[in-house]
Order: structure tokens, then C-alpha cells, then sequence
């Protein structure tokens, strides 16, 4: 049978299963808190996609999780768990800031820009091509040496920046020259900016790289069956270092999100999450662009929407909802596919 | 239908009555009867797939059926709740054909596992080891008990399986395909402790599709075929003839047509090949081999025997310790496995689920993998012209189904090897063609059509190289054949010798290793 | 130089090692057993925040430290249900799911510390081990706990098949050993364990701090790979990872310019380099990470 109308009925009824589960369990803390759960729910979509600004500010959420979820799905498609989104996010923010400030102040946008976005996203790939090539050389399995990097990577990152980099009496880097920032998009006084159109041209390309491309089409072989791969003469360790360098540098992107276009520096503290968020971003979105766009802006309206809830109830109640979301998707995925395995064919 | 009644009336051990199992739409088992004497070797044979291991299991307690009756020395099993915990307690054990035994773990460990002995809280292994001494003396299983089990051969893993069974106090003991993996001389010993068991009456229920060893030993044979029984014979006076045809419903010996070869120069010159296998040791000893344009050299030799590691190095998958593999004149080796193919090679692995294809990729990728940038334009994919390709071998080979989206893993094992085959025979540049167990796991039907496609390969001038566990197969296919044993060519036969009457007497002789270390000319 | 010696073998460093390690070792041990079983334990960072935060509402409630110690384990226990029910009972990713229970924990042991005490931060006071650590039962307890796990392992009947479970569960199957039975207890084990752990830290604090775990769980998953599996062995990894932060303390004290960053990261670079074999080859047991299907 061709993927058919059956799998994808499944996939979908048991993402909206886990949603319901993530709000039953949500609505139960609410009340605990002795507020009702529908004005808290009101006021959260009604804060974050009821006018221009929350709109903006939404969509300013999601931008990083589009990256880290692509950043996750594409090693994922190729049979590799990368944990390290945190890790990698950090080294690119960084080093994009770094370049940022680096460069002359006479330097022309149109030079500046793209240059501190490769250098994001090459920090990031650098990251990423250490446990790639452990794993592709040595066997060592990425998920502990990308949680092990994320760790290292932090303290490094802070290190340097406490050493050398960061202003005095803080702990953010220098700005970066104004011709480096990616302008606001202009929605109604949010941060929202011209980040949030390379993240969705990311996604993009990332469909056109999988599904048309001739290394995309080695990279699936390899995460289906490694095995096949090696017969049919795929390199295989290349490919793992390389969709766990590609997968890292997506993730340094998200630099181009926090220190070109909203905050203009590198702080201590940012993005925090926004690497784990992945993980929860690609599983709900199946790995696949466009699911990955609406799953990050379905974290992007939890996140902007617990600021405003706040008056309410903590805000830790939305970090709570979305780990009950990526627990219940995480179930349903298993038992779809369960259900899947038992009505096919042998 | 009742087993035939033999002179000294057995009790019957083991009562299966309309035992039915599926797999999603795969029926395994349909309303099957058997029963097994008490005292007696009971085979049960047919092709892969027939249901033989599902219907063991089922006895077992492993597999849960989904209708029928089970009844275990007069005891009813009902079988929502049949487990081999109680199997075991009834006294039924079973060898599987891929051991259930712990790799880390030690013989004893192994052993007593599930039925441990203990001294108040704690493991009594030493009591344990005693009796396993005694039981190996007994019967002939020779194992130490405290040695770890991934260091023992297959053969002394397997005795650590069957004296698991009779340590456990079984008298009904179930063995799937328990000859697979053996050497010649291991099954000889396998079957002197197999008699020396039913003299002291113990059933034995042996799962198999090897016709010669059923005929040397069974009392009573079940054939199966597709899920269901079709004959149940006397062991006395049954041949492998008779029972090839119960299995098939007509000879099992095809003969395939073809041409006597008109091989052309050398294409595949393999001289002193020489490589470490899977554990380190040495696989293959100085192999020398060549295979002519135009001509089919089949290998044979029980599994095991320095095939893989033979087929790796000429693959690229594996780098020889010494020797050379020379194609058309160019030395292979430093050659990566993507430039072996660009310069001529073709293959088609032995285990096509985990090797050939990608079960979860399409029709038209499988067709074209290890092929894609043949079918790329620039860094993409040529989407039209892997649209027409997979239109051509669909129609040309008659897969089926037809659509070119059809995921690789829902289809039959014969439309999966007919993708294979379709996507290797059709390489551009092909100069020489290894192809290894090229039926195995394929119904009749798809059997004569590869063997068709192989023999038009060598007509139109290919060197195929080929590998079979199937006797039959390798003679009827090859122009000449090599017998592998302990990595060594311990027999060269050329297209005269193979159609003489001896030749297959010869060739399971070379098997055993009996002319190990001298070649015949 | 000789001060340092002087400093670090002194029965007083070794003491505070001990009690810097406690927590690691209790989480470590519990990742162990999981393990073992063929079940990934992610999670333990979680189970630690869990057993701390209960451990410290049990204490603060009932003003005694015995019964916050209890209510840590059973905090753990807690978190280990959970996981099990994703893992083993609804066949979910195991890596996920460990991940999922970390940020669960983090959330929601701040929400509730601003439920029932009213700040995101801290608890009030709770009782600990005051100035008892080297008296205390837990002390020995955990001493205790090692060597009964190693000893649990090897010479029991649980022990031997939680191994055989953890390396081929199908063998196990086909003896009538109940797979997901073990695994079960494994991780509800290990939850109970990583969740003394956590007690540990709430009544060594004494008090609840957000995110007081701080990463520890991750450092007691990276003992459980340096110590090859075994407890012993897990043990004195996670003594040698501990000593990490005694010795930047002594170092700083002594002037050398080794940056303190570098010495935080020592356990989680020990660790790769372990991974990648070059500190011998550690095998994972066989069936780490793979769901069991029963057929």
C-alpha cells in the first residue's frame, strides 16, 4: 500500500489526542490554582493571535523553533537523534554576534548580513560534526555526546564571553554594527523580523534538499537502512557527519533570529529551550516542513502566550503543557504505529 | 487427518487440531492437525514460508493461535493461556533456529535461567553446573559451564540449547532448522544424540527443509505447504523424491533450460584472496578464482564458510589481507563500493531486507538505488527519468503490484528480488554480476523467472558469479562450480564433470571437508 | 603543590566527596538498573528534581527529615510510573519520553513551589541533615546501596534476569520470563533510587531551590556509560566526577589559572572520550533502547 489516506487520518487523530490530553492536564493545574481554565485559555489565544502585535510577537516565538525543528527532523530523516540543538544554538548566536561586532561600521548590509548568518550557521555545523563523526567513525552513539556538547559548549560559550567578549559588569557581547541587524518586519510595534522569512525559506529548502535532491535522496536511504545504503555504495560515515553538520548549522541559526534581528547581541541565558523545543517541533510535525511550520508556531503561541497569562497562573504552567504535549505525542506516535503494524500487510 | 499408525502403537505426546494463525493478511497456519509419538523423530518440512516454525511455536506456547485446540501429553491447553512456561512444565522444550541464548551471559546462566536454582536468596549455580557435567556425559553435549556463550562455536551453542531443554526435564523436544547452521560432521554428531535421545524415549519434532537429513532420521513427516498440511508420510520408505513432491505437487529438480556456455576472455580474476571474517579470525585463505565473460561459476558450500566474506571483498565491503580482486584488467583494490559499480560490477546480496532494498523506500527508488546518479541531473533527482524507468521494469519483469509508489516492504518476497534483479541486470556498464541466494525466500513462480533472467544475463555476455545453498540450483545453473570450505576452494568442477551422475556425491563430499587443503585440478 | 595533597587527602576532602557524590551516585545507580533491563534512562534529572521537591514539602509539612526522605523516594517512584507507562506500556520513544519527563519536572515543581509556597524560586527552610551528614542513616545507606546492587546483579534471580532481559529479551521471553514484568520493577526501582537522590539534595540544602538539580542527572547518565554499567564502577565514577568540583575549589584556593568552566565540563568530556572507545570499549547492554513487542 502506498502511505494513504489511512496513515495520515492516524497521525493526525493522535496529534489532536495529545493535545486534548496536554489541555485536560493543563485545565487540572489551573483549577488546582483556583482560576478557571477557560479564561485562561481565552486570554491566551485571544493575547497571542487577537490583534497585529500578538500576532507579531507569536510568530517571533516560532521563528527559533522553526530552525531547531528543522535542525532535529533533518537528522532524524537520517536515522541520527540530535539532542544538541541547545549547544549549537548557542555556539552560532555567538559566534553571529561576535562577527557582528566585529565587522567595520562601513560595511554594507547586503555583505554583513549574509556573513554573520554563514557564520551562525557554520559555528552551529561545527558543533554538529563532532558527534557526527564520532558516531560515523567510532559508533558512539550522538544522543549522550550531543547532551554531553550542549553542557560543554555552555560553559565554553560563557567562558570566552566572560574572558574576552562580553561588555564589562554583563554578560552580553558588544552590539553588533547596525548595517548587521535584519530589520523589524514592521507588525504592529512586535520584534517580529526578517528572521522569520529565512526560517520559512529554510524550510523550503530543507523539503527541496530531502525530497529532490540527490543527496537528500543518500541521506533517507542511509536513516532507513544503513545497511542498504553500504551496498549500494552510499558512503554512509559521510553521511552522518554530514546530516549532523547540516543539522547543527540549522540549528546556529537561530542566531540569526535572537542577535540580528531582536536583540543585536549575544546574552547569556538565550534561547534557553528553544533546543528542546525542537525535538517536541519535528515529532509533532512528522519530520516534514510544513508540519514542522505549524508545530513550531503551535509552541511559538504556548510560549508568547505564557507571558500574558502570567497575571493568571505561573508561567511554568506552559512549559508544562508542552512537555505533556511532547509525552502524549510521543505516546500516540507509538500506538498509531502499533495500530498501523498490526492491520497491514506481514 | 490422523497420523498413519505405525507398528508399536506411541502414545501421542503433542495433539494439534485446527491450529490457525495470521499475520495481518498473511495466513500462517490454516486449521492444521498433527500429532507427534511419544519415542519417535516426527519431521515437519516444507518450503520457507510454509508455516512449519509458526505452528512449532504455537506448540510451544510462544506464538498464541488464533483458533484450534492444543493438547500436551492428554493435557488440554487452552490457547489464550498456553505459555512456554507451561510447555516447559509439560516437559515440551525448543531449539530455535536463531538461538535464544544471552551472549554475556555463561553457559550455566544460560541455562537455569527462568527455573534458577537458589540457596536462600541467592543463585546456586555450582548444583547447576553438576548436573549440567552429568547431563553432558549422558548424552554427548560436551560445553563447559562456566564458559561465556558469545565465545563458543554455533555447534557448541547449540548443544548449550538442547541441554537448556533436557536439563529443564524435557522428553518433547522441538528443533527449528536445527542443521543450518552445521558443518557435515557436526550434523552427524547432531543426529547421533538425536537417536541416542528417542532410545530412551524422548519425541523429537524437527523442523526442516533439507529432504536427506528428513529421510536419514524421521519416523513420521508432516508436509506442509502455504499454511496447511497437505500429506503426512511413514519415514520408512519415504525419499526425497516422494516428499519433494508431496511438498510441491510436482519434481522439485528443475531443470532449466540453456545453451552450453560460450565464455569469452576473463572478466573477474580473483588470485590468493585472503581475509579476516566477522570475529576476527581468518574467513578466506588464499582464494583464487576466475570467471570468463559469458559464463555462470556457482559456489558451493555450506553457509559459513568464507561465502560473505568472499562476496564483501569483491563488493568493496570488506578489505582483504592479501591477494588481489582484478576486473577487466584493473586492480579493485582502495576501489570504493560506488566505483566497483561504475566499473562494471552487480549484485545482488543475500539478505535482500537488510541489504537490497529499503522496505520503506518506493518501487521506483529501490529501482534506482545504489543507481541515483545514473537518474540525477546536477544535484537533483531526475524525476522523468525515474518515471520511465520504473514504468519499463515494472512492465518488463511483471512486478506486482504495478504502481511505482508501492512501498518495497508490503511486497512479496519474489516482487522484492524481481526489483532487485530488474535494477542490477540493468546497470549500463555491467561486466560482471555476483548474485547470492537468489531464490531464497521465493515462491515457484518467481523462482523460474529469475533463473531465466539469469541465464539470458550469461548469454548476453556477462560473468555471474554465484552463490547458492541450493544444490539443485548451483547444478542446474552453473557452467562450472567451486566448493568452499574453511575458506579454502576445496573442489573445482568444470561444466563435464557437473553433468556427470557422481558429481552431486562429490560436491557434498567437498562440503564436509573431507578433500579440504587439496585441490582437484 | 604539596598543599594540595596535603588538602585532598585529608579525611575531610574525602567526606565532602563522599557527600557531593551521594546524589549522583543514588541517580546513577537508578540509571544503572534501568538500564541493564534494556530501558534508556534520560529521566534521571527529572527524578532527582521530583525526589528533591517532595522530599522538601514532606519535610517542611511534617517537620521531620525521615519523612521527606521517604517522600523522595516515593516522588521518584512517581516519575519512574510515568515513564514506564510511556515507555513500556504504550511502546514511546524511550529518548523523548526521558526528555518530556526533564522539562515536566522543571515545569511543574515550579509551578507548584508557587502554588503551595508562593514563590518560583525557593521553599521555606526545610528540615535536613543539619550538622548529622556523617551520622546520619542515609550516609551509609548509600554505601550500602552499592554494593547491594552490584551484589543484586550478579548473584540473584532478579539479577540474572534483568541482565538476560537487558541483552536478549526475547530469550528471556521464550523461557517464560516476563520482559516488561522486569523492566517494570527496573525502572520503578530506579525511580525510587534517583528519588532518595533527589532527597538528598533537598535535605542537604535544606530547602527546595528551582532547577536544584542542575544537570546532575546528566552527570550520573554519563557515570553510568564511564562505569561501563556496573555498579562498582558507576560508583567511582561518579566519585571521580564529583571530585571535579572539590578540586576546582581547591585549585581556585591555590591560585592556578585552570578556568573553572573547563573543570564543570571534565566529567561530560571524560565521557565522550570513554564513548568513542578510547578509554576501553564499554558495551551497552544489547536491547538498550529498543521497545519490546510481544508476539
Amino acid at each position: 500500500m502506498r502511505k494513504g489516506g489511512n496513515e495520515l487520518f492516524l497521525q493526525v487523530y493522535g496529534v489532536a489526542v495529545a493535545l486534548l490530553v496536554a489541555m485536560a492536564a493543563g485545565s487540572v493545574l489551573i483549577l488546582v490554582f483556583g482560576q478557571s481554565p477557560a479564561n485562561v485559555y481565552g486570554v491566551l489565544l485571544v493575547e497571542t493571535w487577537g490583534d497585529s502585535h500578538g500576532i507579531g510577537q507569536t510568530l517571533l516565538k516560532s521563528t527559533p523553533l522553526i530552525f531547531t525543528g528543522l535542525s532535529v527532523a533533518l537528522a532524524f530523516r537520517a536515522g541520527l537523534f540530535n539532542i544538541g540543538c541547545e549547544g549549537q544554538l548557542l555556539v552560532g548566536s555567538f559566534a553571529c554576534a561576535l562577527m557582528g561586532s566585529a565587522l567595520p561600521e562601513s560595511t554594507p548590509a547586503l555583505l554583513a548580513v549574509p556573513l554573520a548568518i554563514l557564520v551562525a550557521g557554520m559555528a552551529g555545523g561545527a558543533l554538529g560534526a563532532i558527534p557526527g563523526a564520532l558516531r560515523a567513525y567510532t559508533g558512539s552513539h550522538e544522543v549522550i555526546n550531543t547532551i554531553m556538547l550542549n553542557f560543554i559548549a555552555s560553559a565554553a560559550v560563557l567562558w570566552a564571553g566572560n574572558r574576552f567578549f562580553f561588555v564589562e559588569e554583563t554578560t552580553h557581547t558588544a552590539d553588533i554594527i547596525s548595517s548587521a541587524e535584519l530589520p523589524s518586519l514592521g507588525i504592529a510595534g512586535s520584534a517580529l523580523n526578517w528572521s522569520f522569512v529565512l526560517a520559512l525559506a529554510c524550510a523550503g529548502l530543507f523539503w527541496v534538499f530531502m525530497d529532490r535532491s540527490r543527496r537528500g535522496f543518500e541521506l533517507r536511504a542511509v536513516g532507513l537502512s544503513p545497511l542498504a545504503a553500504e551496498n549500494a555504495g552510499i558512503d554512509v560515515r559521510r553521511s552522518i557527519v554530514v546530516a549532523m553538520t547540516l543539522s547543527g548549522a540549522m540549528a546556529g541559526l537561530v542566531g540569526a533570529n535572537f542577535v540580528l534581528g531582536y536583540k543585536h547581541y549575544f546574552e547569556e541565558g538565550l534561547g534557553s529551550g528553544t533546543g528542546f523545543m525542537g525535538i517536541a517541533v519535528a515529532l509533532l510535525g512528522r519530520n516534514n516542513p510544513i508540519g514542522i511550520v505549524v508545530a513550531a508556531l503551535l509552541f511559538g503561541t504556548l510560549s508568547n502566550g505564557g507571558l500574558e497569562v502570567n497575571g493568571f497562573v505561573p508561567k511554568e504552567l506552559i512549559e508544562v503543557l508542552q512537555a505533556v504535549i511532547i509525552l502524549a505525542v510521543a505516546i500516540t506516535t507509538a500506538t498509531t504505529q502499533r495500530a498501523l503494524a498490526k492491520g497491514g500487510a506481514s | 487427518m490422523t497420523a498413519p499408525v505405525s507398528e508399536l502403537q506411541s502414545e501421542a505426546c503433542i495433539e494439534l487440531k485446527g491450529v490457525s494463525r495470521s499475520f495481518g493478511k498473511n495466513v500462517a497456519n490454516d486449521k492444521v492437525d498433527l500429532v507427534v509419538r511419544k519415542g519417535s523423530v516426527h519431521a515437519v518440512v516444507g518450503e520457507n514460508g510454509a508455516g512449519k516454525s509458526t505452528l512449532m511455536k504455537i506448540a510451544y506456547g510462544q506464538i498464541r493461535a488464533d483458533e484450534g485446540s492444543i493438547r500436551i501429553k492428554g493435557r488440554d491447553m487452552p490457547i489464550a493461556k498456553h505459555t512456554p512456561m507451561k510447555a516447559i512444565d509439560l516437559g515440551v522444550g525448543m531449539v530455535h533456529q536463531h538461538f535464544m541464548l544471552v551472549p554475556p551471559l555463561s553457559v550455566v546462566e544460560n541455562v537455569v535461567l527462568g527455573r534458577e536454582p537458589l540457596k536462600g536468596m541467592v543463585l546456586d549455580l555450582e548444583t547447576a553446573a553438576a548436573e549440567l557435567r552429568a547431563l553432558s556425559e549422558k548424552y554427548g553435549l560436551h560445553v563447559d559451564p562456566s564458559a561465556i556463550v558469545e565465545t563458543l562455536s554455533v555447534g557448541e551453542q547449540q548443544r548449550v540449547e538442547i541441554i537448556k531443554v533436557l536439563w529443564q526435564g524435557c522428553d518433547i523436544l522441538i528443533l527449528d532448522e536445527p542443521t543450518a547452521v552445521l558443518t557435515p560432521l557436526e550434523v552427524d554428531q547432531l543426529f547421533d544424540v538425536l537417536r541416542g535421545l528417542v532410545a530412551e524415549g524422548v519425541a523429537v519434532v524437527m523442523i526442516t527443509h533439507k529432504l536427506d537429513e528428513v529421510v536419514a532420521l524421521a519416523d513420521d513427516i508432516t508436509v506442509m505447504r502455504r499454511g496447511k498440511v497437505v500429506d503426512t508420510l511413514d519415514g520408512k520408505g519415504a525419499s526425497v523424491e516422494s516428499i519433494a513432491h508431496a511438498m510441491v505437487g510436482r519434481s522439485v529438480l528443475l531443470q532449466v533450460e540453456k545453451e552450453p556456455a560460450n565464455p569469452g576472455d576473463a572478466v573477474l580474476v580473483v588470485k590468493e584472496l585472503s581475509a579476516l571474517g566477522q570475529t576476527g579470525l581468518p574467513a578466506l585463505k588464499r582464494v583464487s578464482v576466475t570467471v570468463r565473460a559469458g559464463e555462470i561459476l556457482g559456489v558451493a558450500g555450506v553457509e559459513g564458510n568464507g561465502q560473505s566474506e568472499l562476496q564483501e571483498c569483491i563488493v568493496g565491503l570488506r578489505k582483504p589481507t592479501g591477494g588481489s580482486v582484478v576486473v577487466q584488467g584493473n586492480n579493485w583494490a582502495g576501489k570504493s563500493v560506488a566505483a566497483r559499480y561504475a566499473s562494471g560490477l552487480a549484485h545482488v546480496p543475500e539478505d535482500r531486507h537488510a541489504r537490497a532494498i529499503v522496505l520503506d523506500f518506493s518501487i521506483e527508488d529501490n529501482l534506482i538505488l545504489g543507481r541515483h546518479r545514473e537518474f540525477s541531473k546536477g544535484p537533483f533527482i531526475d524525476r522523468a527519468a525515474r518515471a520511465a524507468e520504473a514504468a519499463a521494469r515494472i512492465k518488463e519483469a511483471d512486478i506486482r503490484p504495478a504502481d511505482p509508489e508501492t512501498l518495497a516492504g508490503t511486497m512479496s518476497g519474489g516482487n522484492q528480488q524481481k526489483i532487485v534483479i530488474a535494477r542490477e541486470l540493468n546497470r549500463p556498464a555491467n561486466a560482471i554480476l555476483i548474485c547470492a541466494q537468489p531464490t531464497r525466500g521465493v515462491d515457484i513462480g518467481a523462482i523460474e523467472l529469475i533463473h531465466k533472467q539469469v541465464i539470458a544475463a550469461r548469454d548476453a555476455g556477462l560473468a555471474v558469479l554465484l552463490f547458492s545453498a541450493e544444490l539443485a540450483e548451483l547444478q542446474s545453473l552453473s557452467d562450472n562450480l567451486i566448493v568452499l570450505y574453511g575458506g579454502e576452494v576445496a573442489l573445482r568442477m568444470d561444466a563435464k564433470e557437473l553433468a556427470e551422475d557422481g558429481a552431486r556425491a562429490k560436491i557434498g563430499v567437498a562440503m564436509t571437508g573431507a578433500t579440504a587443503g587439496q585441490e582437484t585440478a | 603543590m604539596s598543599d594540595v595533597f596535603g588538602v585532598v587527602f585529608s579525611v575531610y576532602f574525602l567526606g565532602q566527596l563522599v557527600r557531593t557524590a551521594a546524589p549522583y551516585i543514588l541517580a546513577a545507580l537508578g540509571g544503572t538498573i534501568s538500564e541493564r533491563s534494556g530501558v534508556v534512562n534520560i529521566a534521571l534529572e527529572g527524578k532527582l528534581l521530583v525526589g528533591a521537591f517532595c522530599c522538601a514539602v514532606g519535610a517542611i509539612e511534617t517537620g521531620s527529615a525521615t519523612v521527606g526522605a521517604i517522600c523522595g523516594i516515593l516522588g521518584g517512584m512517581a516519575v519512574g510510573w510515568l515513564y514506564g507507562l510511556a515507555v513500556l506500556r504504550f511502546g514511546a520513544d524511550q529518548i523523548v519520553s526521558g526528555v518530556a519527563i526533564n522539562l515536566l519536572a522543571l515545569g511543574l515543581t515550579r509551578y507548584l513551589l508557587k502554588l503551595f509556597y508562593g514563590s518560583t524560586a525557593n521553599s521555606p527552610p526545610a528540615p535536613g541533615f543539619g550538622d548529622r551528614v556523617w551520622t546520619n542513616v542515609l550516609f551509609y545507606a548509600v554505601i550500602a546501596l552499592v554494593f547491594a546492587f552490584q551484589f543484586g546483579l550478579q548473584r540473584t534471580r532478579f539479577g540474572l534476569r534483568l541482565r538476560a532481559v537487558g541483552e536478549h529479551p526475547e530469550a528471556g521471553e521464550t523461557l517464560g520470563v516476563s520482559v516488561l514484568g522486569i523492566r517494570w520493577a527496573a525502572v520503578l526501582i530506579a525511580g525510587g533510587v534517583a528519588g532518595l537522590g533527589g532527597a538528598w539534595l533537598a535535605l542537604d540544602n535544606e530547602a527546595f531551590v528551582a532547577n536544584m538539580s542542575g544537570g546532575r542527572g546528566y552527570i550520573a547518565l554519563a557515570a553510568v556509560i564511564m562505569g561501563a554499567w556496573r555498579p562498582k564502577y558507576v560508583a567511582l565514577a561518579c566519585l571521580l566526577f564529583a571530585s571535579a568540583g572539590a578540586l576546582q575549589g581547591v585549585l581556585q584556593v591555590e591560585d592556578v589559572p585552570v578556568p573553572r568552566e573547563l573543570i564543570q565540563s571534565l566529567p561530560y568530556i571524560l565521557t565522550m572520550v570513554a564513548m568513542a572507545g578510547l578509554i576501553g570499549r564499554s558495551r551497552a547492554p544489547a536491547s538498550l533502547g529498543k521497545p519490546h513487542e510481544r508476539s
